[in-house]
């Protein structure tokens, strides 16, 4: 079997977490003692399968989410990381990343986790101001952010780091002195993330009771954005998506290979893959409790659920909503070939006036300002596919 | 066949919630009418609206048998009738079928403007009328009070009102024994032609069309042919019955009974509430007077917020228009809401109930355009045109004048409320006719615009006096007045659905409102878009939508795709109940609030 040349990423999912924190909507979960040797045979089993399934594929990025997965034995990546190699073969300049909480605890174990191969850290900022974090229901300080920033540094050649911003109480002046400071530390890459109370969290609860107060109106979280692009520009760290920055050449392979369309193994508690196979695009997902994901694993040798084949229309539209969050945006031609119906771009014009798209030939791509709207943006182009 | 003088024919005039049905019930119960284990509360009003409301819309009759105090058994027929000036002509046909009536009222709250309008009816209709005193066991009854009231401003006698509480059945005893005691016997010939009374009608699944009658004269018997003098058709009854409340056959009926017949009619509007029937061979001599064809005097258009439901409403509308000879509808097309219904019912009630019979019955979901009143438009050329919707408004050089429905409008409020009332209908271009008081009470007449009362007015009331106030109305003239067609423009484009009739003098507020109203309920597009109110090219108010600053996903990666596309999808199901007016996208729920009208 030839490989696949479709750009190609495995994402692994670590569900657990030391503590909750009130605005995470992700898959995590609070866990007293959790059998790491149990969880690492489990991955390997499934990497094993998935691999026997989708067959040779070349490997861009591997990426470690969670939970915590600093919360990971480095011998548990390890044998992830070895059970991959095993099954498929790795880009010479293969990503490998793993997200990290910048505590002590967490940066002890960063030579472990370089030896088992992985070579960029995503660390869990947050906020530089230690009020603030324990609002956001964090358990490290600015200062052990700093070292563990300091640590990675000696380390890793890749960091990134993630800051939310748009917080409680929090004024135009005082997240710009806390982005400048950010900047000041030269990063590479940076997420930054305005806060969105999601369904289902502490946040959430609080926000309907009306106890959440202090949230940025429409106006400041619009002044919040254009500051923190502009900050970033001059800084050399332009958006390449909406919330991510880096410098040239330092973007994240793994999350470019969601947004651009290509096809990523999702292994673990809750994780969606996407896998073309014979011009079939196919949606996978996994049971999200991680005692079910893994008696799943063990038991039936398979932790996958509801496996789903896209349509032609859904698969366009997955490409339109992703790749529309970039600053590269997507290609009307691809897509066209996709769903056999031509886009007639004369539809775009309102778009275009009001200075939210940019159309060169087939390929379009949202301004910052249409990304600051960007579902509007989104339903409209996604509007044109039908 | 029963004889004339151990007949009891009665009604019972009470306001919503005062206890009519509750004390039908009773009445049922007590003489085991019904037996215990087929009872269910409100016995009479069969549809699920009138159930859940406490109103009747439709008359309802039960055959009650009542051994009295005398030894003798008493046949008393109730006809419960509907209680909502929009049934007013069905009230004052039903009030012609019996002698008597029981004024219920509340012990505890007192007369209200819908008891007076009903006492009125039974007072033409020579109603022998036994006050009865409800609720007499609530600690806030106030017996005596609510008696001098009685007497103030009905001016009936009401020492002997008889006090009963229908809920516990304390004091029935008392109302049957009065029923036959104090209300007169019928009247009649039995000798001479069939002279009967059409008191209802409604169509029976099973049955097809049912009559209810009054025999006045004569007697009627199965498979007589009987002749309905206003319509000319003749028919063969095929079964005969009195309800008790359920059908029970009989041979014949004569002189002061009521009973209901069928005869293959097809449809409910082949009969006509008052019209007399007689036999065909042998009829009587003249009809029953006091007959009136149905008179729409409210009209709004109804479209299914789902394009695709437009034939099953046409047909759904077909089928309650077999059963409701008064509701009138024509096919309508808007830019707006696409095709629909433009129909004409007795009033706001009549118009409400319509609407939650075709959503519940038919299981539609409707838009309702504004209620409008029929203007008159008299044109230059002497042509003078009935205007049921503001979207036929022709344009103003053609037309001479135009006038509009007034009403004589009672309002009883409690006396810390009457400046409120005096005020609102003010606002609303009324006239004060008089102006008194009974007790703490007072009670104002007005003359007031019917357009003006379709629109909120019943809300306002009865914000404004906590819903203290009662309200009761009859139409009374069209007159001439300065009324114009007000459009509503968003984003320069005009919203066909939203324009309205108004006088001049009230447009700018109620420009204003609607603007205001339509700022809210239109979700913001990427650009900003005015929301205007105009008279011809005038614009006499103004809104600015403004743009969406920020709509944006912070986070979106792998694990975010599917539920992404999924509310995609769910947006793209929602935009088919958006209508597109030029570039904006207005939801139909904006119509629906925009236009909602208040009950």
């Amino acid at each position: 079997m030839p490989v696949s040349h479709t750009d190609f990423g495995i994402y692994l999912h670590w569900p657990f977490c030391q503590s909750k924190c009130p605005y995470c909507d992700f898959n995590s979960h609070v866990a007293d003692a959790v059998d790491q040797k149990k969880w690492a045979s489990a991955f390997e089993q499934e990497i094993s399968r998935l691999a026997d399934e989708v067959g040779p594929r070349l490997v861009k990025s591997i990426y470690f989410g969670g939970g915590t997965p600093s919360l990971m034995h480095p011998d548990t990546v390890d044998r992830i990381l070895l059970a991959i190699r095993r099954h498929f073969s790795l880009k010479n300049d293969v990503e490998i990343t793993l997200e990290a909480n910048p505590t002590s605890v967490e940066v002890g174990r960063f030579i472990g986790y370089r030896d088992a191969g992985v070579n960029r850290v995503s660390m869990g900022f947050q906020a530089l101001n230690d009020v603030d974090l324990r609002a956001l229901g964090r358990l490290h300080t600015v200062a052990s952010a700093l070292a563990a920033l300091e640590s990675a540094r000696t380390v890793f050649d890749r960091i990134s780091f993630d800051l939310i911003y748009a917080r409680q109480h929090q004024s135009l002046k005082s997240w710009e002195d806390e982005l400048r400071m950010a900047l000041d530390l030269g990063p590479t890459h940076l997420s930054l993330y305005q806060l969105t109370i999601e369904d289902g969290t502490a946040f959430a609860q609080r926000f309907n009771a009306g106890a959440l107060r202090g949230l940025p109106g429409e106006d400041l979280a619009v002044d919040l954005f254009n500051t923190t692009q502009e900050l970033c520009d001059a800084n050399g760290l332009p958006a390449y998506e909406v919330s991510n920055h880096a410098r040239s050449g330092q973007e994240s392979v793994h999350n470019q290979i969601y947004w651009r369309g290509g096809d990523y193994l999702g292994i673990g508690p809750g994780a969606h893959g996407r896998i073309t196979m014979n011009g079939n695009r196919f949606a996978t997902t996994s049971p999200k409790a991680p005692g079910a994901w893994l008696a799943s694993v063990l038991g039936s040798g398979s932790g996958e659920e509801d496996r789903e084949c896209l349509s032609a229309m859904e698969w366009a539209e997955e490409i339109v909503l992703m790749g529309l969050r970039t600053a590269e945006g997507i290609d009307l031609s691809h897509i066209q070939k996709l769903t056999g119906k031509k886009i007639d771009l004369r539809q775009l014009v309102g778009l275009k006036d009001l200075g939210l798209l940019h159309q060169e030939g087939d390929q379009i791509r949202t301004t910052l300002q249409g990304r600051l709207v960007l579902n509007g943006v989104i339903r409209e182009v996604a509007g044109l596919l039908v | 066949m029963t004889q004339l003088d151990l007949i009891r024919n009665f009604s019972i005039v009470a306001h919503i919630d005062h206890g009519k049905s509750t004390l039908a019930d009773r009445l049922i119960q007590m003489t085991g009418t019904v037996a215990a284990r087929d009872m269910k509360a409100q016995m009479l009003d069969s549809m699920d609206i009138e159930r859940e409301r406490g109103i009747t819309i439709k008359a309802n009759t039960v055959r009650i048998e009542y051994p009295a105090k005398d030894g003798k058994t008493y046949i008393l027929n109730l006809i419960d009738t509907p209680g909502h000036v929009d049934f007013a002509y069905e009230v004052s046909r039903s009030m012609r079928a019996v002698e008597g009536s029981l004024l219920v009222v509340d012990a505890s709250q007192g007369v209200e403007a819908q008891t007076l309008a009903n006492v009125y009816h039974a007072l033409d209709a020579g109603h022998e009328i036994v006050p009865v005193l409800n609720k007499i066991d609530l600690p806030a009854a106030e017996p005596d009070r609510v008696k001098q009231q009685i007497e103030d401003v009905i001016g009936l006698d009401a020492s002997n009102a008889i006090p009963i509480s229908a809920k516990s059945g304390l004091g029935i005893p008392d109302v049957l024994e009065a029923i036959v005691t104090r209300l007169p016997a019928p009247k009649g010939d039995r000798d001479a032609p069939l002279k009967a009374m059409l008191v209802d009608s409604w169509y029976d699944a099973y049955l097809g069309v049912v009559v209810m009658v009054r025999i006045m004269d004569g007697v009627m018997r199965r498979s007589d042919r009987v002749k309905m003098m206003q319509t000319g058709a003749a028919y063969g009854i095929d079964k005969l019955a009195v309800l008790k409340p359920q059908m029970v056959d009989i041979d014949e009926l004569g002189p002061g009974e009521i009973g209901v017949f069928t005869a293959s009619i097809k449809q409910v509007r082949d009969t006509r509430v008052g019209d007399t029937i007689t036999h065909e061979r042998k009829p009587c001599a003249e009809a029953l007077p006091g007959f009136k064809p149905a008179q729409p005097v409210v009209f709004c258009g109804l479209f299914p917020v789902d394009a695709a439901d437009f034939e099953p409403l046409r047909e759904a509308i077909e089928k309650l228009s077999l059963n409701d000879a008064s509701f009138s509808t024509e096919m309508e097309t808007s830019a707006a809401l696409g095709f629909g219904f433009r129909c004409g019912f007795l009033g706001l009630l009549h118009l409400e109930v319509i609407r939650e019979r075709l959503e519940r019955e038919f299981d539609l979901d409707l838009i309702t355009t504004a209620p409008s009143v029929v203007f008159k438009l008299y044109m230059k050329d002497g042509e003078v045109r009935d205007l049921h919707n503001p979207a036929d408004m022709p344009d103003l050089t053609y037309v001479d004048h135009i006038e509009e429905p007034r009403i004589k409008a009672t309002i009883l409020v409690p006396d810390e409320y009457l400046g409120d009332i005096l005020k609102l209908c003010q606002e609303r271009r009324g006239i004060q006719l008089d102006l008194s008081y009974a007790g703490s009470r007072a009670m104002a007449v007005y003359d007031l615009p019917l357009a003006e009362v379709v629109f909120d007015f019943y809300d306002r009331l009865k914000s404004v006096t906590k819903g203290y106030a009662s309200f009761d109305y009859v139409i009374s003239e069209y007159r001439e007045d300065f009324l114009v067609k007000m459009s509503i423009l968003v984003n320069d484009e005009p919203v066909d659905a939203l324009s309205m009739m108004v006088h001049r003098d009230r447009a700018e507020a109620r420009g204003r409102s609607m603007v205001e109203k339509l700022k809210e309920l239109i979700p913001r597009h990427m650009f900003k878009i005015p929301i205007q109110a105009a008279i011809g090219a005038r614009v006499i108010a103004r809104e600015t939508l403004s743009a969406m600053r920020k709509d944006v996903t912070a986070k979106c990666y792998g694990g975010d795709a599917t539920r992404k596309r999924k509310l995609l999808d769910k947006q793209k199901a929602g935009k088919k109940k958006m209508r597109q007016f030029g570039k904006v996208e207005i939801p139909q729920e904006a119509f629906i609030s925009a236009l909602k009208m208040d009950s």
